[in-house]
């Protein structure tokens, strides 16, 4: 397996689902090449990044609310009978 | 900030809710609205659509709070709400021409390795992520990213959506999904690292002594 084709297995690696014979492949390419086990370390690092930057619990996400846009909302609902 | 203000009794406002209390609608916009604004403009990567969809999700909030049984917070509730709003907008608006993410993908010489030799980030990223500014940055990041492959990222890695349900929302074959998911992370780690790697004070940037590009093929 080359640097190329490890790049491309990566997701499925990744989430488990690389099948066993490529995987053995996979891992022995892994054991031999840092570059690729960079890689990966950064590839998995990103999708934990973006997970913990857009967490809706974060304190940062909460950004005032434009106070026409509140506005907006109230007026809408009051116009429509139904909400 | 100032405006979202944590909701200490939720069965009670909903009460309200349900009662028509003024008062408590307008709680409720401002308590979750930043974090709707947020999460749709991330899929709209724009701010008058987001503000549109987010409107119309409160008001269909409002018509259907007798139907909201509680299983869930209020806020995941009007969470979803705001995403399957956000993704309606997204199939019935224009699409914008596509733009390119190749120069954003790892780019191999001719014998298979790869052209870049990467750079060891300073520190182990649940760290990095310890600081606000670092937050930030992945989020500017992101949002950087090609639509096509930056809703893709959004509902599957941070809406935590699966390949199936992304592919459907989408009108996306999963293998597509597949690819794009790929892609928009990949893309993503070429956007972050210069970022991370090499740049925390006191330290070299990442080196390995004795080590040269993919020392071995197998």
């Amino acid at each position: 397996m080359k640097c190329r084709e490890l790049a491309e297995f990566l997701m499925d690696y990744v989430s488990g689902e690389l099948p066993a014979e490529n995987r053995e492949h996979f891992e022995l390419h892994l054991t031999r090449c840092r570059n690729c086990r960079e890689y990966l370390v950064q590839y998995e690092g990103c999708v934990k990044a973006g997970r913990i930057a857009c967490d809706e619990k974060s304190d940062e996400l909460p950004l005032d609310v434009p106070e026409d846009l509140v506005k907006a909302v109230l007026a809408a609902r009051r116009l429509d009978p139904s909400s | 900030m100032g405006s979202a203000t944590p909701v200490d009794d939720e069965t009670g406002l909903i009460a309200q809710l349900r009662a028509g209390d003024e008062s408590a609608y307008e709680q409720v916009v401002r308590t979750y609205g930043g974090r709707l604004l947020a999460v749709t403009r991330r899929i709209l990567d724009s701010d008058e659509d987001a503000r549109d969809v987010v409107q119309d999700a409160f008001l269909n909030a409002f018509k259907s709070i007798a139907r909201f049984e509680g299983n869930s917070k209020l806020s995941t509730w009007l969470h979803r709400i705001a995403v399957n709003a956000a993704l309606m907008k997204l199939r019935t608006r224009k699409r914008k021409p596509e733009q390119s993410i190749e120069t954003l993908l790892p780019a191999f010489l001719d014998d298979g390795h790869h052209e870049e030799r990467f750079t060891s980030w300073d520190e182990p990223v649940d760290k990095a992520m310890e600081r606000a500014e670092t937050r930030q940055l992945v989020r500017a990041k992101i949002d950087e990213l090609p639509e096509g492959y930056r809703t893709v990222l959004v509902l599957r890695d941070i809406e935590g959506l699966d390949t199936e349900e992304t592919a459907t929302m989408l009108g996306l074959s999963v293998n597509a999904t597949k690819i794009r998911l790929h892609r928009a992370r990949q893309a993503l780690r070429t956007l972050l690292s210069p970022h991370l790697a090499g740049s925390a004070p006191g330290k070299a940037p990442g080196k390995a002594p004795g080590e040269t590009r993919g020392e071995t093929l197998s």
